[in-house]
């Protein structure tokens, strides 16, 4: 930030951020939930007129998983998985919204350097020799993630009043997984950034989809007990209501 | 207000799905499962897939819902009398040996990274085999029932079953024969029970019928209470292994289940036992059909996602 500033000796831009909220609960009726994203630019001078066009963008990420992506092929008349590919960096969760088209507002080596895009966060590190196009296993890995509504760029979806105003909306799907989602808002200029925002988002299960899926994995084997208990006392249970009702 | 009781988030599967579309899908393989004495497995997991339910969570889910069905079943059988304990008792001594056995199997599909392939060639040819003959056999019978002319074929003939050692009497069959093919039965079913995350009725009943000559009407309720025993086992398996037993998914599958599978045990007392075969026989078939149709169709996806870090 330090060398940044420097970049631009004569003023400095900062952006301040903040989210509707900054925890989500899985709860029994979960189905999803939209975050309000909010901020402003503050600034200690004003623009001079020979200033770039100004921009934001802002990327939510979610936990990050190696994912084994498989090809069918067609073998003896059906389809068989054939060749397997284990993508090292795919993010559970990542949602892109920007002031304007994200490849025109921002330089590739901005991109690169804060990871921003599908291209950038979606990476296989050492693809078997066997497999000559690594990259539709990556491109497979956004497309099918975009279909569940786990990926998405959203361009020009940011609302930006007098280069100082920004908000949008980012949906959240009910196919969450559980952890810490960082949220990054970018200033850009010129397509360079100038300051980054940073905040986090916690995703967690609560109440009873909490004390179920913590028994199930702390105390598999009584959970097991109990499921079969329920399910044997339901079977029961409707035998004999069935029973009166026939009377 | 009505959308917050319809939509459920399920905490193992880690995905919302519709309420009355679980309890729906719950009753009706309930009523199949009550009908025929089949767990209804084969048709309930396929459809969980359908909707969306992580394959692993259906399978072990899917196990759970039917000790429920089948207990439920099975308690109408026992009013009525319908179950041959000692015939089932011998039955589940096999299954659960088999079941181990078939545990082991599907570690070493999983570790050649072909388990689905397997599963549904497994679903395909045991439901094409048993759907066909039952179709075949059930269209003759009636077929001859129509020609009062011609004597009915004994099913009680003596086969090579019949021959072997270790003969023991199962009064509620009315038969005499050995406990080594019920024992061999037994542990098959378990083998494909515990690989194809079924409870194994759809063939233990053809079996029973078939190979052991026993009684149509005790078959059913026999049944159930050999895959009460097996799918509580798997249930137990799965929970503690693989921690993918959603309670939530189950309870409603099985509220719904419990209840069809009462209905289905009564309408199966109103209708004939030629009827009730062919149209499992059609049922069986048609599963079949579909499977084998999504195997030879090119998929619209060729990619698929998996967890990682195996290796």
């Amino acid at each position: 930030m330090v060398l940044l500033a420097l970049a631009h000796p004569a003023w400095t831009e900062e952006v301040i951020g903040a989210l509707s909220q900054n925890t989500v609960a899985i709860t029994a009726n979960f189905d999803g939930s939209e975050i309000f994203v909010f901020g402003a630019v503050k600034r200690d001078a004003p623009v001079p007129s020979d200033a770039g066009p100004l921009h934001v963008v802002i990327t939510i990420l979610g936990p990050s998983e190696p994912v084994v992506v498989r090809r069918k092929e067609r073998t003896f008349g059906i389809w068989v998985n054939r060749d397997a590919v284990e993508v090292d960096e795919a993010p559970s969760f990542y949602a892109i919204a920007t002031t304007g088209p994200l490849y025109e507002i921002m330089s590739n080596t901005a991109r690169l350097r804060h990871r921003i895009g599908f291209d950038k966060v979606v990476r296989v590190v050492g693809a078997p020799d066997t497999i000559s196009d690594p990259s539709s296993f990556t491109e497979a890995v956004v497309r099918i993630r975009q279909d569940n509504g786990l990926y998405s760029q959203q361009d020009g979806t940011i609302d930006l009043r007098d280069e100082t105003l920004f908000a949008t909306n980012v949906a959240l799907p009910a196919n969450l997984t559980e952890g810490v989602y960082r949220t990054r808002m970018f200033l850009l200029r010129d397509r360079e950034v100038v300051h980054i925002s940073e905040t986090a988002i916690t995703v967690r299960k609560e109440g009873l989809e909490r004390w179920i899926y913590t028994t199930a994995h702390e105390r598999p084997f009584l959970y097991g007990i109990l499921s079969i208990a329920v399910a044997l006392f339901a079977g029961w249970l409707a035998s004999e209501v069935f029973r009166v009702l026939r009377r | 207000m009505v959308s917050l009781l319809m939509q459920l988030y399920l905490p193992i599967a880690e995905v919302s799905v519709n309420a009355f579309l679980l309890l729906g899908l719950g009753g009706i393989v309930g009523v199949l499962s009550g009908m025929f004495g089949v767990g209804g497995g084969f048709l309930m997991t396929p459809l969980l897939f359908f909707i969306g339910i992580p394959p692993a969570v259906a399978v072990a889910t899917e196990a759970n819902q039917i000790v429920a069905s089948s207990f439920s079943g099975v308690l109408a059988h026992l009013r009525r009398k319908t179950v041959d304990l000692k015939m089932g008792t011998v039955l589940l001594a096999g299954g659960l040996v088999g079941s181990a056995i078939g545990v082991q199997v599907f570690k070493i599909l999983k570790e050649m990274g072909q388990v689905e392939l397997l599963v549904t060639l497994c679903y395909v040819v045991f439901l094409g085999i048993v759907g066909g003959l039952m179709f075949i056999e059930s269209l003759g019978t009636i077929r001859r029932a129509r020609k009062p002319s011609t004597s009915p074929v004994a099913r009680k003939h003596h086969n090579w079953v019949h021959g072997l050692p270790l003969k023991m009497r199962f009064r509620q069959s009315q038969l005499y024969i050995s406990a080594i093919p019920v024992l061999l039965i037994g542990a098959s079913v378990g083998v494909l029970a515990a690989i194809m995350g079924v409870g194994g009725g759809f063939i233990m009943v053809p079996a029973m019928i078939y190979i052991l000559g026993m009684p149509t009407k005790v078959v059913v309720g026999t049944s159930l209470f050999q895959i009460i025993f097996v799918t509580g086992f798997t249930t137990l398996m799965h929970a503690t292994q693989n921690y993918t037993v959603d309670a939530v998914l189950a309870l409603l599958l099985l509220l719904g289940g419990v209840v069809g599978a009462q209905i289905g045990a009564r309408l199966g007392v109103r209708l004939k036992a030629e009827q009730l075969r062919i149209l499992l026989a059609i049922m069986v078939l048609a599963v079949c059909g579909k499977l084998a149709f999504d195997l030879i169709v090119q998929p619209g996806e060729l990619y698929s996602l998996g967890p990682g870090g195996d290796h």
